[in-house]
């Protein structure tokens, strides 16, 4: 018998709410009709891994070792590649202060936001890939097609991360900057930004990072960057060469990755 | 010409909500009058009325809101001329309003931006002349010294302090207070009052503030309006807010403005609804304990 011994009465446990466990009930029940309807759509077919296990052996042992004949090149490439994401994270953030203002509810009319907010679902629903292929037609192969389609899309993102940073400030600065005789423009300028700028930092290094991971497929599709040379050596059977080129890639990313987080928490 | 004057304002929010119901006043130059009304009365509604902040009702008439000459806003609308009076008014807010990342040296130059022009103040370029013109403010109202320091690290009395240095700084000729003191301290709040009478009689700035606690109004302001479910129910010397004129007022919610008052507790003699919790701690201590009480509270 487990009682606190200076407490006299016996407390019973608090009924079970039935609205809540059948509402867990079918919030699991919908899970799993929603895993068994795509089972089919998916191709889901787990015994292929059994099967084809001798196969995919053969194939990872292609693998071993890694080959860095080519490493200049390969540095190179990957040096390219962050420079592509500088760029293309450089010119998103310059034009997301704008775009994420203008689609900020507590800064403009309901006409302005709407607007822009939909422009930016859209910069932001297509894929940088398919960017960078429509930019390789318009300003030809190479790393400056790809900074164009980190910049639509990146825009796309970091807009709508900015706005909301900017929904969520203390109006009250803002209010006291009015009362001085401001305009709007130097309200947002003295009394919003200060509000947001780690947020919008923190946001901004962040976006680089995955921009640096995004950067290294854009030249599957000719627009520049390490992923030119992966795309070539998969096609070529290059299989030793591949793995090193995915150990410089993994190396890099999160080189950039652990950097850009020590100085996100810097910041906020 | 007044410095302010107010007719027939009435503010709605909502439906039937009416924060004011056709208050009239005027106010000379220099000035300083205490606004009091408990809470919900409409005190910072009339305020931010006046600086042109939000507007009054549409429909309510000829309904006109004049500082120093000039119409700030007329039939529920704030007037285009308003930005150019904005900067002749000073607005000081319960809460600071400063902008807590910024310095309080930046804080304060944001004083000059109605002034200066548009693009200097869109890249914050501001000339020696007006640097030292918001230490001088700063200096004035006793925190000089903590110019570099971001506006978060001030105690709230210090931070109501920049926020005057601000109004200072924009060379404001009315200066309207919103609660400047409801969120202080009261060695604060005494500064902060005594701060703004020292501007109202060397400067002969026109001083309007808000206060819910009346013994403030009589002690710094000789000229109180006093509101009630937004409407003016007493305009005049202050020193006629006795108690017991004021319990005629107000009723029994007069003890929410007389709290805190040494002359209240006999004055009042009534039970003070927010204060229950307080005296039922008081009175649940052990006697030992009453004089350090005592001395916390003093």
């Amino acid at each position: 018998m487990t009682q606190l011994a200076a407490h006299p009465r016996t407390v019973e446990l608090p009924k079970s709410d039935v609205k809540r466990t059948t509402g867990k009930l079918v919030m699991w029940a919908l899970v799993a009709i929603a895993l068994m309807l795509s089972w089919e759509g998916a191709d889901m077919r787990p015994m292929a891994l059994y099967n084809d296990a001798a196969n995919m052996a053969s194939f990872i042992d292609g693998f071993f070792p890694p080959d860095f004949y080519d490493w200049p090149t390969v540095a190179r490439e990957m040096v390219i590649t962050l420079q592509i994401a500088i760029w293309g994270t450089a010119l998103s953030i310059l034009c997301s202060i704008p775009f994420g203002i203008l689609s900020s509810e507590n800064m403009v009319p309901w006409w302005v936001w709407q607007p822009v907010r939909r422009l930016m679902d859209a910069f932001r629903a297509i894929n940088e890939i398919v960017f960078a292929m429509l930019f390789v037609v318009a300003v030809g192969l190479g790393p400056f097609a790809g900074v164009l389609a980190l910049w639509i899309h990146t825009t796309g993102v970091l807009a709508k991360l900015f706005s909301e940073a900017v929904e969520a400030i203390d109006p009250h600065p803002v209010e006291g900057i009015k009362s001085t005789g401001a305009d709007k423009i130097q309200q947002i300028i003295f009394g919003v930004i200060p509000q947001v700028m780690p947020l919008w930092i923190s946001y901004s290094l962040y976006r680089f990072e995955s921009n640096v991971r995004s950067a290294t497929v854009l030249g599957i599709v000719g627009a520049g960057g390490i992923g030119m040379i992966l795309w070539e050596q998969i096609r070529g059977f290059n299989y030793a060469g591949t793995a090193a080129t995915m150990i410089v890639i993994v190396v890099s990313v999160t080189l950039i990755d652990i950097v850009s987080q020590r100085l996100r928490k810097m910041v906020t | 010409m007044a410095a302010i004057s107010v007719n027939g304002l009435t503010k709605t929010f909502g439906k039937s909500n009416k924060a004011l119901n056709g208050v009239d006043f005027e106010i000379g130059h220099g000035e300083m009058v205490a606004l009091i009304g408990a809470s919900g009365s409409g005190k910072s509604t009339l305020i931010r009325l006046i600086a042109g902040l939000i507007e009054a009702d549409r429909k309510s008439g000829p309904c006109c809101i004049d500082v120093l000459g000039q119409t700030v806003q007329s039939g529920g609308r704030v007037d285009r001329a308003a930005s150019r009076v904005r900067p002749d008014i000073g607005v000081i807010f319960q809460q600071f309003n400063l902008v807590d990342r910024l310095s309080v040296l930046s804080n304060v130059m944001v004083g000059t931006l109605g002034r200066i022009s548009r693009w200097r103040g869109y890249f914050g370029i501001f000339t020696r002349a007006e640097r030292l013109m918001a230490m001088q403010a700063l200096d004035r109202v006793g925190i000089a010294p903590t110019a570099r320091q971001r506006a978060s690290t001030l105690s709230g009395g210090q931070q109501q302090r920049a926020a005057i240095a601000r109004a200072l700084v924009q060379q404001s000729k009315v200066m309207l207070a919103d609660e400047p003191i409801a969120s202080l301290d009261p060695a604060s709040s005494k500064r902060v009052m005594e701060t703004l009478k020292t501007i109202n009689e060397e400067d002969g700035i026109t001083v309007v503030v808000s206060l819910h606690q009346v013994d403030y109004a009589v002690r710094y302001c000789p000229r109180t309006i006093a509101l009630r479910d937004g409407q003016k129910i007493y305009d005049g010397p202050s020193s006629a807010l006795t108690p017991e004129f004021l319990h005629e007022l107000y009723g029994s919610s007069s003890d929410e403005l007389i709290l805190g008052s040494a002359t209240s507790v006999s004055g009042a003699g009534k039970t003070r609804d927010r204060d229950d919790d307080h005296e039922a701690a008081r009175a649940a201590r052990p006697p030992a304990r009453t004089p350090e009480l005592a001395v916390a509270t003093a």
